[in-house]
């Protein structure tokens, strides 16, 4: 733990695999630079790898200032301990005010091990995040400026907002697609520190023996919008209209598992708890009634348009924009509307 | 050889089936006002540590932390195999955040000592949070080993682990003793057995024991009911029915790392939304209608 330091600055894991930077570190950049700027203090990020020192630059033109970058052959892989034990040295060393980490697979392993090992807070899977005032319940005691980390919780029922006012860093991990992804600015200036980290036998106990990534063809996860069609979708060739919708929109295409059971599309494309989870700032979906089992693949989603001939359909009960009507001529109305603003 | 394992399991509110008394006022859960089940994830991690068991030889034992009345899981957990089963169970563990929960059970674990494996479920329904396994072994200073989908050796003190992070696998190798997080992909877990739940079904912690002496034996004296009480334990232990009950003292637990104050982070406001359905609009299928939406989803970001 360290304590409340309000010149520190505001820092992100730059999850990176396979010399990519994960969408969601990127996203994140763009955030972590609005807090800094509220705070009027410097944003960080910290780049762990081995040889991917150029992904430096994409960092610093979303936003950073300083890039702290650790190069050591032990961290080609992402392994918890040896990152964990990067984080928890440079935490250590810079105490940063806030550190945030991308919800994925790697930032949800990684997190709650520097959390634990650093004796400090971690907010899981916020959807947003802000700079406010906390006045402490008991002694009145008003603590400034601190990052309101809000999240979804009890399935979804609830959203609270957390903050950690005396065991510092602020931490928390971030959803994939609810930030936005900023342009960034190439000509952008900022500082790549070299950094050195000893790693020890327990550091590296687990070892990697074989590996494998999946090109994802249909990548619903990441997308920012996802445009479903179910079993409401008359046939085959009226699916095309969702294909059409999500190309308009530059989403995905997702579907229930009636439209999958119909034939209509793929089962790679399927949302809900079979198939894909999703959560992206927009899901249309169109023709689909709304069973709990897609429902739970989905009702985390920021936004929910449902389109429907039956105005009783569950799936209204979650969305935020309900449509009563036939989508083969909602879908073409939306489209053309799409196509003006554009 | 063999292998001593240790699950860790919670009993949940049912997030599915929630009502409008679900949050206090001050922004924690009101567990009463919900149904209590099993996290399912849970029964996953049970289900690798029974695997392991069956295979190998040794030890199941569910530790879950909460009040008197979770030892319904651990009675779950003897139904479906479970060796032994132990509570803690301390007022000055409420509102222990992920941090201070992690403490506790590792000061738990500690208490129990001997283990080569430790089983968890990925997350539990409640706060979909997934950070008590990985910070249980930090503590502990063992490895974690996340997301596994396949055990898929235990050679000695080896472990080998396929683990499923989403986008692929990974296949990694490690000395025991680790820490493993569940996928429910893992396996199907097993039903309760009929004739363990005859069995089991009046395992007890002490603490239950003299709440139902004392309801029961509302009139007699003092005497006769301690008389009952330690009667009834001793009977409940002879046959290994009597759960393990831990409070903060008996694991050695520093108070300042434990409940409120052992806990950093903090709720500061909550929102309820399904309940509400705050925000839902109705929206006309014309072009006037789904033009003027398209402009408010582009004016509020969510677009473009």
């Amino acid at each position: 733990m360290i304590e409340p330091n309000r010149q520190g600055e505001v820092w992100v894991f730059a999850e990176q695999e396979d010399e990519r930077l994960s969408e969601v570190s990127l996203e994140l950049c763009g955030k972590a630079r609005e807090l800094a700027d509220q705070l009027n203090v410097n944003m960080g990020a910290v780049l762990a790898g081995h040889n991917v020192r150029e992904l430096s630059y994409r960092l610093i033109a979303l936003g950073a200032d300083r890039v702290y970058h650790v190069n050591d052959v032990h961290l080609e892989h992402y392994r918890t301990m040896p990152y964990a034990r990067v984080m928890c040295q440079l935490i250590e060393k810079h105490k940063p005010q806030i550190v945030l980490y991308g919800a994925t697979a790697q930032g949800r392993d990684l997190a709650p091990r520097i959390a634990s090992k650093m004796k400090a807070g971690l907010t899981a899977d916020c959807t947003d995040l802000d700079i406010g005032d906390y006045v402490a319940p008991k002694t009145k005691q008003t603590h400034e400026n601190l990052l309101l980390q809000i999240r979804p919780a009890f399935g979804g029922n609830i959203i609270a907002t957390i903050i950690n006012d005396e065991r510092w860093p602020q931490m928390a991990t971030v959803r994939e697609g609810v930030m936005r992804l900023a342009e960034g600015d190439p000509g952008r200036r900022g500082e790549i520190v070299e950094e050195t980290v000893e790693l020890d036998e327990l550091d590296l106990a687990v070892r990697l023996i074989e590996r494998h990534r999946e090109k994802r063809t249909v990548n619903l996860k990441a997308a920012r919008t996802i445009v479903a069609g179910g079993a409401g979708v008359a046939s085959k060739k009226d699916f095309q209209l969702i294909h059409d919708l999500a190309g308009a929109i530059g989403g995905a295409v997702g579907a229930s598992r009636g439209a999958v059971d119909a034939g209509y599309v793929s089962k790679e494309h399927q949302v809900g708890q079979t198939g894909t989870t999703v959560r992206p700032a927009l899901y249309i979906a169109c023709g689909i009634s709304g069973a709990v089992q897609h429902r739970a693949g989905m009702e985390e989603s920021a936004k929910i348009i449902a389109i429907n001939t039956d105005k009783d359909a569950p799936l209204f009960s979650v969305a935020h924009y309900g449509i009563v009507g036939d989508l083969a001529r909602v879908i073409p109305m939306m489209i053309k509307a799409i196509r003006e603003r554009a | 050889m063999s292998y001593h394992s240790i699950v860790c399991v919670k009993q949940v509110p049912d997030t599915a089936n929630i009502t409008v008394d679900a949050m206090k006022a001050d922004g924690t859960v009101n567990r009463g006002a919900l149904p209590a089940i099993f996290n399912p994830e849970d029964l996953h991690a049970l289900e690798a540590a029974l695997a392991v068991r069956d295979a190998h030889g040794g030890t199941v034992t569910a530790i879950t932390m909460g009040p008197l009345s979770a030892t319904e899981v651990l009675r779950d957990c003897l139904y479906r195999g479970a060796d032994r089963g132990v509570l803690i169970n301390d007022r000055r563990a409420a509102a222990s955040d992920t941090l201070a929960t992690s403490y506790i059970i590792n000061q738990a674990i500690r208490k129990i000592a001997d283990y080569d494996l430790i089983f968890c479920g990925r997350q539990a329904i409640d706060g979909d949070t997934a950070q008590v396994g990985p910070q249980v072994a930090e503590k502990l200073g063992i490895p974690q080993i996340t997301y596994v989908e396949h055990i898929v050796e235990l050679d000695g003190r080896n472990a080998r682990l396929r683990r499923n992070v989403g986008n692929g696998w990974e296949v990694v190798e490690a000395r025991l003793p680790l820490l493993l997080t569940v996928l429910d992909t893992a396996n199907r877990p097993r039903p309760a057995s009929a004739r363990r739940v005859m069995r089991a079904k009046r395992a007890r912690s002490a603490a239950e024991v003299e709440r139902e002496v004392k309801a029961a034996m509302k009139d007699a004296d003092d005497a006769a009911r301690e008389k009952e009480i330690t009667q009834r334990i001793d009977t409940l232990a002879a046959k290994g029915l009597l759960f393990d009950q831990f409070d903060l003292d008996d694991i050695d637990a520093d108070l300042a790392w434990c409940g409120i104050a052992g806990s950093p982070t903090k709720v500061h406001r909550v929102q309820s939304i399904v309940l509400t359905k705050e925000g839902f609009k109705e929206v006309e299928p014309t072009e006037q209608g789904v033009r003027d939406m398209i402009h408010e989803l582009i004016h509020d970001h969510t677009l473009g």
